[in-house]
């Protein structure tokens, strides 16, 4: 849940007067700059530029509505892992309006998006996390009595970029599993005419929530994205080819029955079912819960939350990869090698020109992005990826 | 003297969406109508799945108590197809479910409770001097410094001079309702900070073991992380060091932050000990086994029913005496609306019959709700830490009764005081403390498991689906933060055919039943209850959020027949 900071940013301060108000150093403020651009996948070149534009910034606005949801992705953002910085965004984006820990209720906290939204219209930033129920009129949510298509269409007119935080945000998660009983959909199927970026997860990692939000304000715009709206800074990269167990992968080494010997030694859980190969997620790089470890670190399977329709095309969670529906690869991954298995469906597609991680690097130090001036106004997203991607609905 | 009609919704500050409407006459209430207006179906979709994925999906009925239907579903599928799971897995699923307890009762006092007892902007008017000597007189607590205090306040007064109070706008300050000295308002909001980076930290412990939170990972017939002492990517002893630590770190800000500042904010509130009790019965299905999970006489906190508040006697629980009822919710039930289904009969047809979008008012509508009324023998129950601690105490549990007694003593109050909004608030502390000591005991029995030689994490036996009957079903206990939870499971030939889950807050947010009967948050609502100010209604969130309402968790379907759900009327 997001938590009211005492000392919030206020409209007329600088980000640079605002921290010192609230005794952070010039040399924690760096440090985070460095850490920041390389979660975004930039040299140490850029942390002088991260560092100005941020120093010069002017509080945004932001609006943070929560649909149809389990709050998990609240959850995941309140646990970022610099804590300064991290309530710092926290702060930022709770500050307008979030219903789920504003001191006000009732019509007092309704009247409170409506004066934030009014206030800033065409320059907020918009968070979303739940998906939007479309069947029978949008009754299977509603928040003061009105649905939570209306709510999110209000919401969106008056915002510069849409962020979506989550599985269900992005494209229903559990409750648009077969059969969709809601009819649950995600964002990207109501908003047509802003741009939109997809915090693809279930949850999501908080830190790239954090970073996405903090490259916004940085660079005046989306970060680059990929055929699902996802960051490419953060969902470049498949999940097997950063494993630390890859090694055991290649070298046949794998857990066939949990806790065996095999488990025992931290080897490869592909045959009891890892989706590592088939999904796109930062997990093995930034961990989770300040680094602390990871789902395959733990040694269980991943189970391919980062992407379009999981529930679905990755289940059984402990079938092997080639056995999932969904899949219809025909050859075992095991003996074809890795990077051709993933061509297999629409979702992943786009991906497969840049599976390596060296290939990664290459396209984030093309992306590297020019610093806006003050007062810019926001433009369309970056990345080739939405105009021709993939649709989920 | 008229009626006045108020609706709150949102309800803030809790997980969820939930509409409270009430009557307010001669500053009480007079009437209440608890809402859920949030319906996403899981159980539907649960239908011709692999059993083993169940904990997956049901986890994600919630993301803030992110571990208990996970568990909760293990043990249905591993009660249906007779499981049991190593000694180790057991203690490694209470160190889990043990902090879960413990973050979410403090994230829940300190981030959400808080705000509704302390005023923010009376903490400007604190001498930071008198704070540090209140705040040492109840707590040996190293940061409770005047330097800290003075600076917290520095911080505020520079921003509630700005005008800009951020997401403390529109709040009810200044409101009489609040009570506190200004000293102690600014020790409660210096530490609602300090509760942030400790949360944080302590629920790693999910991490070390499930990978991630929220929504960390389990497995059916045990836990997925192997142990073994002398490789990098097992539990070893620089993991299991980690864990040590982080339970030390989280009793020691329980006892030293959470519970002594619980009991002097609770001391200026002690009229809400004869507010808000609401309805009479209490039931706990008991959690934190000690030993396998079906040797139930083996729970750290024990089972059982408290009924018309007699604490002499403790009745035992079956769940076969479950029963839900949709008299006043959205659904209907081919034997019609006046029948009430044990979960293996349960079925659910979703039937909207409020009125059209944007609403003004649902209580003229005698459906108005999609949460079930589930009853006990056809008695409406209070679930969750009052309801343990009441059982618990009942029973004879001796910590329980130790610190329950000293808490009273302190108060000056007698048990009676117990069956109210205040009691609720203090025994989410006492079971808190319980915990957060409790979580050393089942550390350290786990330690000299591993000492022993014993590192089995799983039962592989009845992994294979080759190895189950062709038919099975199984019941899932588990007492959450929020109070009892069931998950019922029935599988035939390999899958899912009926799943069902009976939570915490559909138990305490339920409408009305057939004979009239209000839920736990109605009856609460009604029972003595202030309402000075209408267009300000501080009182009702206090009550309602002394509940911890967790209305993802409450929202409950399954089609028996597997189809979609069928038309809704809008009237």
């Amino acid at each position: 849940m997001l938590l009211p900071h005492p000392v919030p940013w206020t409209d007329n301060e600088t980000l640079r007067e605002h921290l010192e108000a609230r005794g952070v150093s010039r040399r924690d403020f760096l440090q985070f700059c460095t850490g920041l651009a390389a979660v975004l996948g930039l040299d140490s070149l850029a942390v002088p530029r991260i560092a100005r534009a941020l120093e010069t910034l002017k509080r945004p606005s932001v609006v943070w509505i929560q649909l149809q949801e389990c709050t998990g992705c609240v959850e995941s953002v309140l646990r970022t892992a610099d804590p300064t910085i991290g309530n710092l965004v926290l702060d930022l984006v709770s500050l307008d309006y979030s219903h789920t820990l504003m001191a006000a209720a009732g019509t007092a906290a309704e009247r409170a998006l409506h004066d934030a939204m009014t206030a800033n219209a065409g320059k907020y930033l918009l968070v979303v996390t739940g998906s939007v129920p479309l069947a029978e009129g949008g009754i299977y949510t509603t928040i003061g009595g009105r649905t939570a298509k209306t709510i999110l269409e209000e919401a969106a007119a008056g915002a510069a970029a849409v962020v979506a935080i989550g599985a269900c945000a992005h494209w229903g998660s559990v409750q648009a599993a077969r059969p969709n009983p809601t009819g649950a959909v995600g964002v990207s199927s109501i908003v047509k005419d802003r741009p939109v970026v997809n915090i693809a997860g279930c949850p999501p990692i908080g830190d790239v929530v954090t970073a996405t939000i903090v490259h916004f304000l940085t660079f005046g715009r989306l970060p680059a994205l990929d055929a699902e709206g996802r960051p490419m800074f953060a969902y470049g990269a498949r999940i097997h080819d950063q494993c630390p167990r890859r090694a055991n992968f290649d070298a046949g080494q794998y857990v066939e029955v949990f806790d065996d010997e095999a488990a025992r030694k931290g080897w490869c859980l592909y045959h009891v079912g890892c989706k590592g190969p088939g999904t796109f997620s930062p997990c093995p790089i930034f961990q989770w819960n300040t680094r602390t470890s990871w789902p395959i670190g733990a040694g269980h399977p991943c189970i391919g939350c980062t992407e379009p329709k999981f529930w679905d095309t990755m289940s059984p969670f402990y079938d092997r990869l080639p056995d999932v529906g969904g899949f219809g690869v025909e050859q075992r991954l095991d003996l074809l090698g890795a990077a051709l298995a993933i061509g297999a469906t629409a979702g992943v597609a786009a991906h497969a020109v840049a599976t390596g991680v060296h290939q990664v690097r290459a396209r984030r130090a093309a992306a590297a992005l020019p610093v806006l001036g003050e007062g810019s106004a926001v433009p369309p997203p970056t990345g080739g990826g939405r105009e021709g991607g993939a649709s989920h609905e | 003297m008229s009626k006045t009609r108020v609706v709150v919704d949102p309800i803030t500050r809790i997980e969820g969406h939930l509409r409270i409407e009430a009557q307010a006459e001669n500053g009480r209430i007079a009437n209440a109508w608890a809402t859920s207006t949030q319906f996403r179906g899981i159980e539907i979709i649960m239908q011709g799945r692999d059993p083993r994925d169940a904990w997956a999906f049901t986890q994600r009925i919630c993301g803030v108590c992110t571990v208990v239907h996970a568990v909760a579903s293990c043990r249905a599928v591993e009660d249906a197809l007779d499981i049991t799971i190593p000694p180790n897995a057991n203690l490694i699923r209470n160190l889990i479910h043990g902090m879960q307890f413990v973050q979410d009762h403090v994230i829940h006092f300190y981030h959400l409770h808080a705000l509704d007892w302390v005023d923010v902007v009376s903490a400007l008017k604190a001498d930071p001097a008198a704070t540090s000597a209140l705040a040492r007189k109840i707590s040996p607590w190293p940061n409770n410094s005047e330097t800290l205090f003075r600076e917290v306040q520095d911080r505020l007064k520079k921003f509630v001079g700005s005008g800009q109070l951020g997401i403390f706008t529109n709040g009810y300050w200044g409101h009489p309702a609040y009570k506190l000295p200004p000293e102690a308002n600014l020790l409660a909001v210096s530490h609602y900070l300090e509760a942030l980076d400790w949360q944080r930290d302590v629920i790693r412990l999910h991490t070390v073991f499930g990978g991630k939170n929220p929504h960390p990972n389990f497995l059916v017939g045990g836990m997925a992380s192997a142990i073994n002492l002398d490789d990098t990517a097992t539990i070893n002893a620089e993991r299991l060091t980690d864990i040590r630590d982080m339970i030390t770190r989280a009793q020691r800000f329980v006892e030293e932050v959470y519970w002594p500042d619980l009991l002097a904010i609770a001391s200026f509130y002690k009229e809400w000990a004869s507010i808000g009790g609401g309805v009479r019965n209490y039931l706990a299905v008991g959690e934190f086994p000690e030993g396998d999970v079906r040797e139930t006489e083996r729970l750290y906190l024990p089972r059982g029913i408290v009924l018309d508040r007699d604490l002499t006697r403790v009745w035992p629980y079956d769940h076969e005496l479950v029963k839900e009822y949709i008299t006043s919710s959205w659904y209907e039930y081919s034997a019609g609306d006046a029948e009430g289904l044990h979960p293996w009969q349960g079925e659910t047809k979703a039937k909207y019959a409020g009125p059209p979008t944007p609403w003004e008012y649902l209580q003229d509508s005698p459906k108005y709700s999609w949460m079930k009324s589930p009853r006990y023998d056809g008695k409406p129950m209070e679930v969750g830490p009052l309801a343990r601690m009441l059982v618990g105490f009942a029973a004879g549990h001796e910590d329980i009764r130790a610190i329950v007694k000293q808490v009273l003593d302190r108060l000056e109050v007698g048990p009676a005081a117990l069956f109210s909004t205040l009691g609720r608030t203090a025994a989410r502390g006492i079971e808190t403390v319980l915990l957060a000591r409790r979580m050393n005991t089942w550390y350290d029995r786990l330690v000299e498991r591993i000492k022993s030689g014993d590192t089995q994490t799983f039962a592989g036996a009845k992994w294979e689906p080759s190895s189950w009957p062709a038919k099975a079903q199984g019941y899932g206990y588990l007492d959450a933060p929020r109070g009892a939870l069931g998950h019922w499971v029935q599988i035939e030939n390999g899958k899912i055919s009926r799943y069902q889950c009976v939570v915490p807050s559909t138990w305490n947010c339920s409408p009305r039943d057939g004979q009239g009967q209000m839920g736990p948050y109605e009856a609460a609502l009604v029972d003595n209850h202030p309402l000075v100010n209408p267009e300000q209604p501080l009182e009702i969130l206090r009550t309602i959020h002394s509940f911890d309402p967790c209305m993802a968790c409450g929202v409950h379907v399954l089609d028996a027949a597997g189809n979609r759900i069928t038309e809704v009327t809008v009237q």
